[in-house]
């Protein structure tokens, strides 16, 4: 049979940014595929290094439509540590309220997009209905559906209320009632079975040989999330499951998505339900000392990290950013061959992917000539050490 | 000259173009509002496939430079042509189509599937990967669901003793209790008829996910406007004939009250159309084929045999 | 475990329900009374210390001074009294992301925001919100 290229995007339906990736067929299977990136370079961490801190927040914000709490938070904290603040921890539990809000949607809206990569457009139309209720609750919350800018250095912006607080409760018991149906409808439906099943398979080794992360890299069997591992705001007092699933395929991933939208609403109810008192923001101070941190955060896609550098002027130095993205497209040409071409989409589509999160520019300097190698173990050995410095003792892994 | 007159009105009104044209943009708005309403969506409103095919009409129409064959411009009308000349032999408000001979029900069988035919060499004169893709898909799924087709609408035709669409639908009138034994072979064909419409789960020629457009990638214009309608004109045939071989065509009944009569059918079989669309997930091109092979070829099979013993013991 | 038509009593209970989407333009939409929209400026407030135009992340607000020729006013009882200044600003909405940051950065609450979103405009003088003093 004649080799078919065939190329999915930059420009495609099934692709909501623009991203390729060419598939090479033989009849219907994908032998091999190509993944090309750049096609939405925007140029924001750049962009950041001419911005005030606070200018930049809401830069970094933009980088996601979907996660923009995550990123906006991470650069945050960043800005926090350096200049040494205690965040009230009022102000944490609104941010883990948004944070737990928009995994909710982001879950919401990946099981629609999902569906409708598969054809399923009525559960596409029923998941996005119900996402509703949660951009409505981070309306009133925040005051925008997608860009809450909640934020700000030293705390969060706006106060929640009493009614509030009701009012999210009652919006978290319909998208719980209607999660459970989603459950049942993806454990009955068998054309979604048939879609969905030992297809886009990772297993175990290859997901962490590739260093996938978030939901990709749990239904491959590993429980890993930062929210555990590395707990950040009110994470570490909370109660609740990291969720895994040994499919190794896309329904794994379906699964992970949608349990992991429970847990989110056990969480809310618990920061909901127990609110502390006090003041939502401390003061920023005039001038930001000279320094530099790196923060990790679990984002609905997977660990999102950041890097902010100071020199103590108005700007930041640096600002460097890693989407989770990025980590996931590598497991993605493993995924699509030996598959079909009518997995491709949903193949693609079961890492949720973010390309203008993703598209980053290096600089290689080549005037200088130094090239300096960093084996996996020398920075094994410097995460451990900067962990340990932190608490957390990951040497014994 | 009152006879020409008489045979231009029956090809250009009634039941001709302008009949399935009104009916067949009717049937697009009740489909894709029931789908709509199914998916707690408002829909379109009643116009709104008039002013799709309007629009699309007045666009420029484009050719791909690849293309070299005349036949990317024909195929279109083929297709039309080939639907709409079925519907000359299919009972509709009344007992009696306007073309009755023995043997029409094979005809109209074949005639149905040229516009499959269009759908693959459109595919294949557009000189694209997507279409190219979608136009071996059309032929694959074809093969897959016209055998329980034809199989499915051969087990009235056996009941009744006859290969003529009118003769059918007039037995079945004479013995209404024999409907009872086709259900299963109406339903098979129901199933078949969402994989000749291109419909979910059977929407894999164009799912627009995996390969765009399918065949119709490089349409654009007056072209890509005629290639729907007559997708939406074979639906209204396609129920036409299914009201007439499985359910007793009007019931006897003739001029408004036949017409209702045919109306209902037809709403009814675009209902569980849209029904099966909205409930389930496009599958796979080898899953379609395993599906068609595996499931609805042996019950067809067994529905004909079934067929035959009651034609032998009641018939 | 798997049972065909699993969405069967769903999708016929919501044939029956009334539809969830609104005929917006036809319907209006209210947004939550704390959205973020077009940001609204009262000049007899302001004080011009520019903490707002500093901290815009899009760089859509100038404020400027109408009256800078002003002198003070030396009464008959000898006390100076500064001139009124008047200032204007100017927003420029194809540029303003919303995010409310300069009603945050205002200390004299001259700027707030309201919950206008429906701001599109063919014509682009509208796009420029431009309020003077007096």
């Amino acid at each position: 049979m004649p080799k078919v290229i065939v190329p999915l995007g930059p420009q495609h339906p099934a692709l909501k940014e623009p991203g390729n990736f060419t598939l090479m067929l033989e009849g219907e299977e994908i032998v091999d595929a190509a993944l090309r990136l750049g096609y939405n370079h925007r140029g924001i961490e750049k962009a950041a290094e001419s911005r005030n801190f606070i200018q930049a927040m809401y830069l970094i914000e933009r980088v996601c439509g979907i996660c923009s709490h995550a990123h906006a938070t991470c650069y945050v904290t960043n800005v926090e540590n350096i200049c040494g603040l205690e965040l009230p921890r009022r102000a944490q539990a609104i941010r883990v309220i948004t944070g737990e809000l928009e995994r909710i949607h982001s879950h919401l809206l990946w099981l629609g997009v999902a569906a409708h990569e598969i054809g399923f457009d009525t559960l596409f139309m029923y998941s996005w209905r119900d996402r509703e209720y949660i951009m409505d609750a981070l309306e009133t919350l925040s005051g925008n559906r997608v860009h809450y800018s909640i934020n700000t250095i030293g705390g969060v912006r706006r106060d929640i209320g009493k009614e509030q607080i009701e009012d999210i409760l009652k919006k978290l018991d319909l998208v719980e009632s209607r999660t459970n149906y989603y459950i049942k409808l993806a454990t009955q439906e068998p054309t979604l079975h048939a879609r969905t099943m030992g297809v886009g398979k990772l297993p175990k080794e290859e997901a962490l040989k590739r260093d996938a992360c978030g939901p990709l890299l749990r239904a491959s069997g590993v429980a890993r999330d930062v929210r555990k591992d590395d707990p950040y705001l009110l994470y570490g007092e909370l109660d609740f499951k990291v969720i895994t699933s040994d499919a190794c395929d896309v329904f794994g991933r379906v699964y992970v998505r949608v349990f992991e939208i429970l847990e989110s609403v056990k969480i809310l109810r618990q920061v909901l339900n127990n609110m502390p008192q006090g003041p939502v923001s401390v003061k920023m101070p005039p001038k930001v000392p000279a320094g530099e941190s790196v923060t990790r955060y679990e984002a609905p896609r997977g660990e999102d990290i950041h890097y902010v550098k100071t020199d103590g002027g108005v700007n930041p130095s640096r600002v460097k950013l890693r989407a989770p993205t990025l980590a996931n497209f590598e497991s993605v040409a493993y995924m699509l061959k030996g598959d079909q071409l009518a997995d491709a989409p949903l193949i693609i589509a079961a890492i949720d992917p973010c390309f203008s999160c993703t598209d980053r520019m290096a600089v290689v300097d080549k005037l200088s000539g130094q090239s300096q190698i960093e084996t996996f173990k020398d920075l094994r050995l410097k995460s451990i050490e900067h962990y340990k410095r932190k608490g957390i003792d990951f040497s014994k892994l | 000259m009152k006879i020409i007159l008489c045979q231009l009105f029956d090809i250009l009104i009634y039941p001709g173009l302008l009949f399935l044209f009104a009916a067949g943009l009717t049937a697009d708005w009740v489909d894709r509002k029931l789908y709509a309403r199914m998916q707690n969506r408002q829909g379109p409103r009643w116009f709104q496939p008039l002013a799709d095919f309007v629009k699309l009409v007045s666009k420029e129409t484009i050719t791909p430079k690849a293309v070299d064959s005349p036949l990317f411009k024909v195929l279109p009308y083929i297709a039309i042509a080939a639907v709409a000349s079925c519907i000359m032999m299919i009972p509709l408000q009344n007992m009696d189509a306007l073309l009755s001979f023995q043997g029409d029900l094979i005809v109209i069988a074949y005639m149905l599937t040229i516009p499959t035919m269009c759908l693959f060499l459109i595919g294949w004169y557009s000189s694209s990967p997507y279409a190219a893709v979608g136009s071996m898909r059309v032929l694959t799924q074809f093969f897959a669901y016209e055998v329980p087709l034809l199989l499915a609408l051969l087990g009235p035709a056996v009941i009744a003793g006859s290969w003529s669409v009118g003769d059918i639908a007039f037995y079945y009138n004479a013995k209404p209790v024999m409907t009872a034994v086709n259900i299963a072979g109406l339903l098979v064909a129901l199933i078949a008829l969402q994989g000749k419409l291109e419909r979910v789960p059977f929407d894999i020629p164009h799912a627009e996910t995996e390969i765009v457009g399918g065949v119709f990638t490089e349409y654009s214009g007056k072209l890509y406007a005629f290639i729907k309608l007559a997708m939406s004109m074979e639906m209204i045939v396609v129920a036409a004939l299914f009201s007439a071989v499985f359910l007793g065509g009007s019931l006897g009944l003739s001029g408004v009250l036949g017409f209702l009569v045919f109306i209902g059918k037809l709403f009814a079989i675009i209902f569980i159309s849209a029904l099966i669309r909205s409930l389930m997930a496009r599958v796979r091109i080898e899953q379609m084929i395993n599906f068609c092979w595996r499931v609805l070829t042996p019950a067809a099979m067994a529905q004909l045999i079934i067929s035959i013993i009651v034609r032998a013991v009641y018939g | 475990m798997a049972k065909p038509l699993a969405a069967l009593r769903e999708v016929f209970k919501n044939l029956f329900t009334a539809p969830s989407t609104a005929g917006y333009p036809h319907a209006k939409a209210c947004p939550d009374a704390g959205y973020r929209a077009r940001i609204k400026y009262t000049p007899q407030l302001c004080v011009g210390c520019q903490l707002c135009v500093k901290n815009c992340p899009a760089n859509a607000i100038t404020i400027t001074l109408l009256n800078p020729q002003d002198k003070p006013i030396t009464g008959e009882d000898g006390k100076v009294t500064p001139p009124v200044r008047k200032f204007e600003c100017k927003i420029d909405l194809t540029r303003c992301i919303f995010c409310a940051q300069c009603v945050d950065s205002c200390f004299k609450k001259a700027l707030c925001s309201s919950q206008e979103f429906e701001l599109a405009s063919a014509d682009k003088a509208a796009l420029t919100d431009v309020t003077k003093a007096g």
